[in-house]
């Protein structure tokens, strides 16, 4: 018997027991399924976060006050901190005068909340004193206007760059607000930029108002204080490097070094991989455990199947049907189940990701390598499963499965 | 001529446990093309274990037996599977058609194995279904057929590969007297045509449809002589019909 027409058997047979082969199918669905959303959602979770990261900047050292606790998960690792006022001023000023070979850029961000007011609209920010580099190296694109320049800063202009959602909320539409003039607490700006948008972990970085450093000392506050020092590298290589004398030198600096942390953004990049890739790799078995006992479902029917058609099988045995013929059959029922139902589950897999993913704020990733990889599994595992039952059918002995009652 | 069977001092032995059955003990015959012989015995005789091994399913412990000019007993599984496939047509004592084929997909059956093209194939299974007179039933499943239309259906599969030998075990075991009649007189028909068939049964008035019968006893052939009070099925089958025409009138 050739392969089609074995094949055209072995449907005939699925076919005919139409519940039987579904409900041994769910098992394989619900595995390749569950399989197919858990691990598109885990590298939706890791591509998010990683972009995320990346999006901050490359080469990125940021010191910040307080020390980072260790194990506080890959977001944690942002938002932890303690200590408090301990960057000064001088330290920034010092870094950026000295000359170290890897550094490209220094800049560094010095924060307070305050009211931001056109016409009669008015919205409490985060207002931000930096250096013309910062939106470069946190890679903020402009959506309209200019960045600072060197004279701003030199001459401590009263300008202003505004976040896409602050430029949406005081002027309607973003495009009008350049050129136009604002109050930042008491003080008249003038607003040369706004921001495309942008998010962080859910979090909106354009609820932020960006001026020159030296604007934000001589008008707004003391700024004797910095939130963070943000240092770039020129090349990847030389990040260690750069860091251990960035350690050294705010040791010298500020005496304790508890009082202060450098976060390396290749760091953080390592640890969410490892860790989205752990929970990945989590969910993965979990989901192929359940693959696991839709393949054991298979076997368990295969054997009903082959002990319900001893009969055929002698039949088929006594008028010229090889072993093979007979084993062929049977592996072909049971790879058709669990390849059918692997397809099946695939697309309920896909459904079942993208409605996760739509409530929750992860994108969803279908990788090619998930969708070869849940079938080539379900596959093998109707091989797997089918290889006894049809290995049995093929060794019955003719005489005796034709007696069988 | 040169026998298409031939059978020489057959020896045949079953262990079960410590207890050692000998169900044929030397058994010698030929059979030629064209003869249709009856084996008949009690049960336990080993007229079955015979069938079983002339059918190529069971294979001897000792002796010889070459079919149609192969030595059988020394081949293997697939070897015999294909010996099964192209020269032996079985027909069982319950029909052995597979429930959920029509009958026109049982007859195919062999020829699937034989890998025999489809044209081919549609062409040699109408033809026999027409010949055992079922041209109208080729798509009913068996459970839409009577006893003797299935035992027709299951001759239809026997010739499909046009074998060197039909093996009929009890072939009218479970029928009833007519339909049982109807299956010996196609019998007879294909051996009139020239078909090699070998009939094994328990009954004496079956048996007297062969030319020849082998008597079997305690796994030993007891006699073996032709038959010379042959009954005709056609005779005896318009003989029924008019019993029966008269019964009907009567009642």
């Amino acid at each position: 018997m050739n392969f089609s027409e074995s094949f055209q058997t072995a449907l005939f047979n699925l076919l005919a027991n139409k519940l039987r082969s579904f409900l041994t199918m769910l098992g394989v669905i619900i595995g390749v399924a569950s399989v197919v959303a858990m691990v598109s959602l885990g590298q939706g979770m890791r591509a998010q976060i990683v972009d995320q990261i990346s999006s901050l900047g490359s080469n990125i050292l940021t010191v910040i006050p307080g020390k980072v606790r260790q194990g506080a998960g890959p977001m944690g690792m942002f938002m932890a901190r303690g200590g408090g006022n301990v960057l000064k001023y001088e330290y920034f000023q010092e870094l950026r005068a000295t000359p170290f070979p890897g550094i490209r850029a220094v800049t560094t961000e010095a924060t307070t909340s305050l009211p931001v007011t056109f016409a009669r609209e008015s919205v409490f920010v985060n207002v931000v004193g930096t250096t013309p580099e910062l939106l470069e190296i946190r890679n903020f694109m402009l959506l309209g206007g200019r960045s600072f320049s060197g004279y701003d800063y030199s001459y401590s202009r009263k300008v202003a760059i505004l976040g896409h959602t602050v430029a949406q909320d005081l002027f309607g539409d973003p495009f009008l607000a350049v050129g136009a003039s604002i109050r930042v607490g008491r003080r008249i700006f003038t607003v040369v930029g706004v921001l495309e948008p942008k998010t962080m972990g859910g979090q909106d970085l354009g609820n932020q108002v960006f001026i020159p450093l030296t604007t934000f000392r001589q008008y707004l506050t003391g700024g004797r204080y910095l939130r963070n020092i943000i240092v770039q590298v020129d090349e990847k290589e030389h990040i260690p490097l750069v860091s251990q004398w960035l350690s050294d030198f705010f040791r010298r600096k500020i005496g304790d070094p508890e009082q202060f942390s450098i976060l390396n953004q290749q760091d953080l990049l390592e640890t969410v991989e490892s860790v989205t890739g752990t929970v990945t790799l989590f969910l993965a078995v979990i989901a192929g455990i359940s693959l696991l006992v839709g393949g054991i479902g298979i076997m368990n029917i295969m054997l009903v199947s082959v002990a319900e058609r001893t009969r055929e099988i002698g039949l088929r045995k006594a008028i010229g049907a090889r072993p093979r013929d007979i084993l062929l059959q049977f592996l072909l029922e049971s790879s058709l189940l669990s390849l059918v139902g692997g397809v099946v589950g695939l697309v309920l897999g896909i459904l079942a990701g993208r409605t996760m993913a739509s409530f929750s704020q992860f994108p969803f990733v279908l990788s090619p390598q998930v969708m070869a990889l849940a079938l080539s599994v379900s596959l093998a595992v109707g091989l797997f499963f089918g290889i006894y039952p049809a290995r049995r059918a093929s060794r019955l002995d003719p005489i005796t499965a034709l007696r069988y009652e | 001529m040169q026998p298409i069977i031939r059978v020489e001092n057959l020896v045949k032995v079953y262990r079960t446990g410590k207890v050692e059955v000998r169900a044929l003990q030397g058994v010698t015959f030929e059979v030629h093309p064209g003869e249709f012989i009856a084996i008949m015995g009690p049960s336990g005789s080993g007229k079955t274990t015979l069938m079983n091994i002339l059918g190529c399913l069971d294979t001897p412990t000792g002796g010889q037996y070459v079919l149609d000019g192969v030595e059988v007993s020394s081949l293997r599984e697939n070897q015999l599977a294909e010996i099964r496939n192209r020269k032996i047509g079985f027909v069982f004592q319950n029909f052995h058609l597979l429930p959920r084929l029509t009958a026109f997909q049982n007859v195919e059956l062999p020829l699937l194995y034989a890998s025999v093209p489809k044209s081919i194939r549609v062409r040699r299974v109408r033809d026999l279904l027409e010949r055992v007179g079922l041209g109208e039933r080729m798509h009913h499943r068996p459970n839409e057929l009577s006893g003797g239309q299935m035992q027709r259906v299951a001759i239809a599969r026997a010739l499909v590969n046009d074998p060197a030998i039909i093996l009929a075990d009890e072939p009218t075991g479970n029928l009833d007297t007519l339909s049982g009649e109807e299956i010996m007189g196609i019998f007879q028909e294909l051996n009139e045509e020239g078909r090699t068939i070998i009939l094994v049964t328990h009954e004496r008035d079956i048996a007297q449809h062969a030319r020849r019968v082998i008597h079997f006893r305690d796994g030993r052939i007891l006699k073996n002589e032709d038959v010379t009070d042959r009954i005709d099925a056609r005779q005896l089958l318009e003989e029924l019909k008019r019993q029966r025409n008269l019964l009907e009138e009567a009642g």
